[in-house]
């Protein structure tokens, strides 16, 4: 039954996207095809780490995250992701403690350099997780950040 | 559509930094509003770059970027007067594409 009812609000949501006439119906599914749902909704490191098809993931200090280390306003935290990793392939941003723990998926084409930033949003005091895939292995780095949402600077 | 993005693309030696402030309200999906319903999600979910008809970054989000998402990276190759073509789609369906001239 379950996967009954996925599939009708899938399918919802292909509707309501292709009625609107924004979309053609192959480019909704494309996109609805392309990005990682899984991944996205993933609720545990081990769970997001495999739906995005990673293994056996190592520690590296080649991997350098850099953000605040006390964040005030949990809603804008400026986070970066550098990796020195040769032949880094892709970057995902993950937040340990976040209701769904990936911010964000980055594909590193060759010639673009494995460091990007942007902001993300924290929920509460967690590990932001780097997550670099290179030759096919899985490597991390972490960064504690504490956030004070009262702004009280606590 | 959205609204316009700002891009700036500047030219350093060897390789182009490109820095991307895209206006999105970035909805998270559980937010309740004043009478107490769940704020649907709404958020960018697909992000490329291009240069020269080339992919230089490609990005999968989730909601929780920051509300109107800032992104910075840096590509090797790039001159002055290059083009550099920002598209992003959101989880609705809206898309929007934007350009900058490397300076």
């Amino acid at each position: 039954m379950t996967h009954r009812r996925d599939f009708l609000q899938f399918t919802g949501v292909l509707g309501a996207l292709v009625s609107t006439g924004l979309l053609s119906a192959e480019q909704a599914l494309a996109q609805q095809a392309a990005w990682n749902k899984s991944a996205f909704e993933a609720k545990s490191l081990a769970d997001a780490v495999k739906a995005l098809g990673g293994s056996g993931v190592k520690e590296s200090k080649d991997i350098t995250i850099t953000g605040p280390d006390i964040a005030e306003n949990g809603a804008v935290v400026p986070v970066g992701v550098a990796s020195k990793v040769p032949g880094t392939q892709a970057v995902h941003i993950l937040v340990e403690k976040n209701p769904s723990l990936l911010a964000a998926s980055f594909n590193i084409p060759a010639g673009t350099e494995a460091n990007v930033s942007t902001r993300i949003k924290m929920g509460e005091s967690s590990n932001v997780i780097g997550l670099v895939k290179a030759n096919n292995q899985w490597f991390m780095g972490s960064k504690e950040v504490k956030v004070t949402l009262g702004g009280c600077g606590g | 559509m959205g609204d316009p993005m700002r891009i700036r693309a500047t030219a350093q030696g060897d390789s182009t930094e490109v820095r991307v402030l895209m206006a999105h309200e970035m909805e998270t999906g559980q937010r309740k509003d004043a009478s107490g319903k769940l704020v649907p999600a709404h958020y960018i979910s697909n992000v490329t770059v291009t240069h020269a008809g080339k992919v230089v970054l490609s990005a999968e989000w989730g909601a929780a970027i920051a509300k109107n998402p800032f992104l910075q990276f840096r590509f090797a190759g790039g001159k002055k007067g290059d083009e550099v073509t920002v598209t992003w789609t959101d989880n609705k369906g809206d898309t929007r594409t934007d350009k900058a001239v490397i300076n």
